[in-house]
């Protein structure tokens, strides 16, 4: 779905920029109707299109959430409810690129506390937040499903096996890096991978 | 038969097509794998097949899990008249060598190898993996030549419902998502329900964060899934099926849906299936991160696109689930033994495991061990044996200390305990559960006030907040332990947790909040010592805490008890 | 009518089916402490204050959802219960920030009374550093958050009442708190209709109306029980056919 976003940020050159509401060709608007044609529009798919909305746009934000409410006929309380919820769901654009530290047991069995206390020294970014300039994100899962081996960390969706607080911080910069030199475009896509991990 | 496939003539086909190759490459292609390189060793074998042109002779196959996780990417060579061979450890060098000398030198690579006498293997049993590491899950062909889809075929055209839940009840089956409740007698009440919109759900949330036994299953094994679901549909009259996924699984996701694609196709699923009046079909929802979703009223919920709280029951699902509709939850994992049992027989699965568990468990194997992975064991078998000989002993000669069961929902088992069979209810009796299949090793190195701190804090972040016990219970027992840990907590602190964890056990609302404590009461049963030399004596707490802390409570004490009775 | 017998602290009472055990408590003489259940609402279980202890059953049930049942023996106020109501509102004075010398419903406050009720005089939790911001864009009622209890009383005579569907819940565990629409200020809701429905069916000084002083709330809590059984009782008289 991730490529939903890239196709969009391709498109518009700007996916995920805050700010007022979009022009009335933005190509986002489109892919999200498209979405909503897909469930017809019910209610009960309101997690289904939520997670649209954020592989659109990168995250969710009041006006679309809006949209949204207006579209399946649902009370915008009963829409921000459900939105803040589930974890995954974010109202803040994310950073460029995204470091996400599994701390599920076997992780944190195996070490976990201090592959996020490395990222956190070495980047200066907390917890479940995005670095000032916007090009790091650092958050935390629950078990991704690779606890043969751990303790495991995503970059950009891709994951660092048996990680690391030394190998982690390389891996973080070998992906700062590869960007910086790369098209805009394909630094969109990156930051869209991480979106959906 | 009007409208069905002919599953042999699929099956037939399929099985002369493989048996033209002369040898077969399965290569783990499972998450953990790919994460370990999987794709960059499979490209590697291709290249030098295609080099030396051996596109005749050989098949590739990208597998699902084969187990040993810790070891991976594996592959497995088998070859007409041979026995399999098993590698471990193969990057992309190691691929091509395998590729040179094996492949088409007809030479194993002996350095390479694993027994597969080896305990890990060879102390499995395997029923619900039983394709995993054989079949290519994106080919339904591979599936039905494999015995798929033969199960369901059978119970719809020559068994009635009723036929299919008395071996259901018979075979022993009982739930694995943690509860352990028996299958058959849930099938029955949903058979036994009024309605014309049942509906049957697959539990695919998996939330013990150090687990993924259902994952796996999803994504390597999707039919088995879905023929497990319909058979349930057939035995309880349901018309519509759900699996619910957690969005952490992508993969699982996109598998499943190409395998209900393909099961459509090929009138497995959808209307009058085998030309009878029985008509399927499934539809996927993906949660969002919430682990509490887990919970059967939560799923519900969520699938029907609301906040994921748990409402009370009764009413059970089986009354009044999905849109008002009887509804039954079962586990993927408890969903995916029955293709089995129904083909093999209910004896036969009883005769596994243990007089109250029959069947077999699959287990994440994770912490310090020296292999971890996938496995999938008899009931009954100890700690011990899974430990020593399949883990292969707790890794760098350090000592065991405690296995983790059931995750923030179960306890610790310690080392006086390990000959303990794993079973439902000797678990249960040491106070943890069997729960969905984490298993994790902690070894002298982990200090226990710590590991209940870790569940606690886990849980704290997953309670959804609508009842009050939970809600403000697991955050004050997080700030308790949190105290104990920091050195900051007294002789009083201690007593304060044991009366919260009692309070917070017995007035819940869900299963999330009733079983918050258990990590707390089973550490503190086994490891007491541990928490009381994290003791400071009375008083010197008062200086590591915010002065807010003691002021705030006695004001507020104070302005509201007005004209009620002081005690103090 | 069908009817069950049933003993309610040591109270022998006969109950239609389908009555609940707080319902058929109070007609006892028995009051069973709770704060979520409002009657002519739907029922949510949600406080966990009125749980009792039914002889054969393993753990306490709350009264509010548990339907009533032949022979049932059901003791309201044992040593424990007691005990785990003290913890629990201890709890939830912790949660918030309840300054009762500053409250409009002071003495007419729910929690209030329980505490008084149950004895509870000092808190051993921790509660929030700060207070959280009042709502006052309403230009009849406020909202204070630091004094909800997250009955979600409002928030269903909103929906189920009222039927404006301007209260809703967000967030999850601890951060669990109310939104107006999306997240408005309540003046702000275009789908308010202004009704005091919420105000009235609050248990504490949450939402309250604008102008009145410490312990001068005036709404009254029967307001939302009573509209909704004219309500189901209309609905049955064939003259509105
Ligand atoms: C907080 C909580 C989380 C749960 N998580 C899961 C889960 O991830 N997977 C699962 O199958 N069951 C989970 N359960 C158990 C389910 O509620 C339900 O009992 C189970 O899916 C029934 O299937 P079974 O009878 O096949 O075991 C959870 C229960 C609770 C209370
Ligand atoms: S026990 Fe926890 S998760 Fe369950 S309903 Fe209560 S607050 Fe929600
Ligand atoms: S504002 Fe009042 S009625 Fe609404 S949830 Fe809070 S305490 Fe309950
Ligand atoms: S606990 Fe980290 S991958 Fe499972
Ligand atoms: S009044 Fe029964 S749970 Fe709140």
């Amino acid at each position: 779905m991730s490529a939903l976003r890239a196709a969009a940020g391709a498109a518009s050159g700007t996916a995920g920029a805050a700010g007022g509401p979009p022009p009335a060709d933005d190509p986002r608007v489109a892919l999200l109707t498209t979405q909503l044609k897909k469930v017809r529009y019910r209610a009960d798919a309101l997690i289904d299109v939520l997670h649209a909305v954020q592989d659109i746009y990168g995250y969710l934000s009041p006006e679309v959430l809006t949209t949204v409410a207006d579209a399946l006929q649902l009370p915008p309380s009963r829409v921000l409810g459900v939105a803040t919820f589930y974890h995954l769901f974010s109202f803040e654009a994310r950073g460029d690129h995204t470091c996400t530290v599994c701390t599920g047991t076997a992780c944190f069995v195996k070490g976990a506390d201090a592959l996020m206390a490395g990222v956190t020294e070495a980047y200066g970014v907390a917890q479940g937040a995005t670095r000032e300039d916007g090009s790091l994100s650092l958050l935390e899962a629950r078990c991704i499903g690779s606890c043969g081996l751990a303790p495991v960390a995503l970059i950009d969706g891709a994951v660092v096996a048996k990680a690391t607080p030394d190998a982690l911080i390389a891996a973080i910069r070998t992906a700062m890096e590869a960007s910086e030199s790369a098209e805009d475009a394909v630094r969109e896509a990156a930051a869209g991978e991480g979106g959906a991990a | 038969m009007s409208g069905g496939v002919d599953l042999f003539d699929l099956a037939q086909k399929e099985r002369e097509e493989q048996a033209v190759y002369r040898r077969t490459v399965l290569c783990c292609g499972s998450t953990a794998c790919l994460s370990g390189g999987a794709q960059a060793t499979q490209d590697a074998i291709r290249d030098v097949v295609a080099e030396k042109g051996l596109e005749q002779d050989v098949r590739l196959v990208a597998t699902g899990c084969m187990g040993l996780c810790s070891r991976g990417p594996l592959v497995k060579v088998r070859s007409r008249g041979e026995d399999d061979v098993l590698y471990a450890d193969v990057d992309a060098d190691a691929g091509r060598r395998i590729a040179e000398q094996h492949l088409a030198a007809g030479q194993p690579v002996e350095e390479r190898t694993l027994s597969l006498e080896h305990p890990f293997f060879a102390r499995q049993v395997r029923v619900v993996l039983e394709n995993m590491g054989e079949i290519d899950p994106n080919r339904i062909e591979d599936y039905i030549a494999h015995g798929g889809y033969r199960a369901l075929r059978d119970a719809v055209s020559t068994m009635t419902p009723a036929g299919v839940i008395d071996v259901v009840q018979r075979s022993g089956l009982r739930g694995r998502g943690g509860g352990g409740y028996p299958a058959g007698s849930k099938w029955k009440l949903l058979n036994e329900a009024k309605s014309d919109q049942k509906t049957v759900i697959a539990n695919g949330d998996e939330g013990d964060p150090g687990a993924y036994m259902d994952r796996t299953v999803m994504e390597d094994d999707p039919h088995r899934v879905l023929e497990g679901m319909a058979i349930a549909a057939y035995a309880t009259g349901a018309i519509k099926g759900y699996i619910y996924v957690r969005a952490e699984y992508p993969v699982a996701v996109r598998r499943l849906e190409q395998a209900i694609r393909q099961a459509k196709r090929h009138k497995l699923l959808g209307k009058n299936l085998f030309g009878t009046d029985f008509s399927f079909d499934v539809e996927i929802r993906i949660g969002a991160g919430a682990f509490v979703c887990g919970e059967e009223t939560a799923l519900m919920a969520s699938i029907m696109g609301q906040r994921g709280t748990p409402v009370l029951r009764p009413p059970y699902p089986t009354e009044r689930g999905l849109w008002g509709h009887p509804s039954m939850i079962n586990n993927v994992e408890t969903l995916a033994n029955v293709p089995t049992i129904m083909r093999r027989g209910a004896d036969w699965f009883a005769n596994i495991g243990t007089e109250t568990s029959r069947g077999t468990k699959v287990f994440a194997l994770a912490g310090k061990l020296e292999n971890t992975g996938l496995i999938e064991v008899p009931m009954g078998i100890t700690l011990r044996e899974i430990i020593e000989e399949i883990g292969g002993g707790v890794a760098g000669a350090k000592a065991f200390k405690a296995a983790q069961t059931g995750g923030p929902s179960g306890g610790c088992i310690p080392l006086k305990h390990i000959d303990t069979p794993m079973d439902y209810d000797s678990l249960l009796a040491l106070g943890s559960i069997m729960g969905s299949g984490g298993l994790i090793v902690m070894d002298e190195d982990v200090a226990m006030p710590d590991v209940a701190r870790f569940f606690m804090r886990f849980c704290m972040d997953e309670s959804c907040g609508k009842c009050l016990p939970c809600r403000a219970g697991t955050y004050e027992m997080y700030e308790l332990l949190d105290a104990l840990v920091t050195g900051r907590g007294t002789a009083a602190t201690l007593v304060r947790l044991e009366t919260l964890c009692e309070v917070v056990r017995t007035n819940s609302l869900c299963g999330l909040g009733q079983t918050a404590p258990n990590p707390v009461l089973s550490t503190l049963h086994y490891f007491r010592p541990e928490y009381e030399a994290l003791l400071v004596p009375d008083g010197a707490h008062l200086a590591g805490l915010p002065g807010a802390h003691v002021a705030a409570a006695a004001e507020s004490a104070s302005a509201f008890a007005d004209g009620s009775e002081r005690s103090a | 009518m069908a009817g069950v017998n049933l003993k309610i602290d040591g109270v022998e009472i006969e109950a239609p089916v389908g009555e609940n055990l707080m319902q058929a408590a109070t007609r006892a003489g028995v009051r069973v402490p709770g704060l979520c259940q409002l009657d002519g609402l739907s029922v949510v279980g949600a406080c966990r204050l009125c749980m009792v202890e039914i002889a054969g059953t393993p753990r306490p049930r709350p009264a509010c959802a548990t339907p009533v049942g032949e022979s049932m023996d059901v003791h309201t106020d044992t040593p424990r219960l007691r005990e785990h109501r003290r913890v629990l509102l201890e709890m939830l004075f912790a949660e918030g920030q309840h300054i009762c010398a500053a409250c409009v419903a002071s003495g007419a406050c729910e929690l209030q009374n329980l505490a008084a009720e149950l004895g509870v005089d000092h808190v051993n939790f921790t509660p929030p550093p700060t207070r959280l911001e009042m709502d006052l864009s309403h230009p009849r009622f406020g909202y204070d958050p630091s004094r909800c209890v997250l009955c979600t009383r409002c928030v269903r005579a909103c929906a189920e009442v009222e039927g404006a569907f301007t209260w809703g819940v967000a967030g999850r565990g601890r951060e669990t708190h109310l939104v107006a629409d999306l997240g408005v200020p309540w003046g702000e809701a275009e789908s308010c209709t202004s009704c005091g429905k919420c105000v009235s069916a609050c248990p504490v000084g949450a939402l309250f109306e604008k102008g009145t002083s410490v312990g001068e709330r005036r709404v009254t809590r029967a307001l939302v029980s009573t509209l909704t059984a004219r309500r189901d009782r209309e609905s049955h008289r064939e003259v509105l056919k």
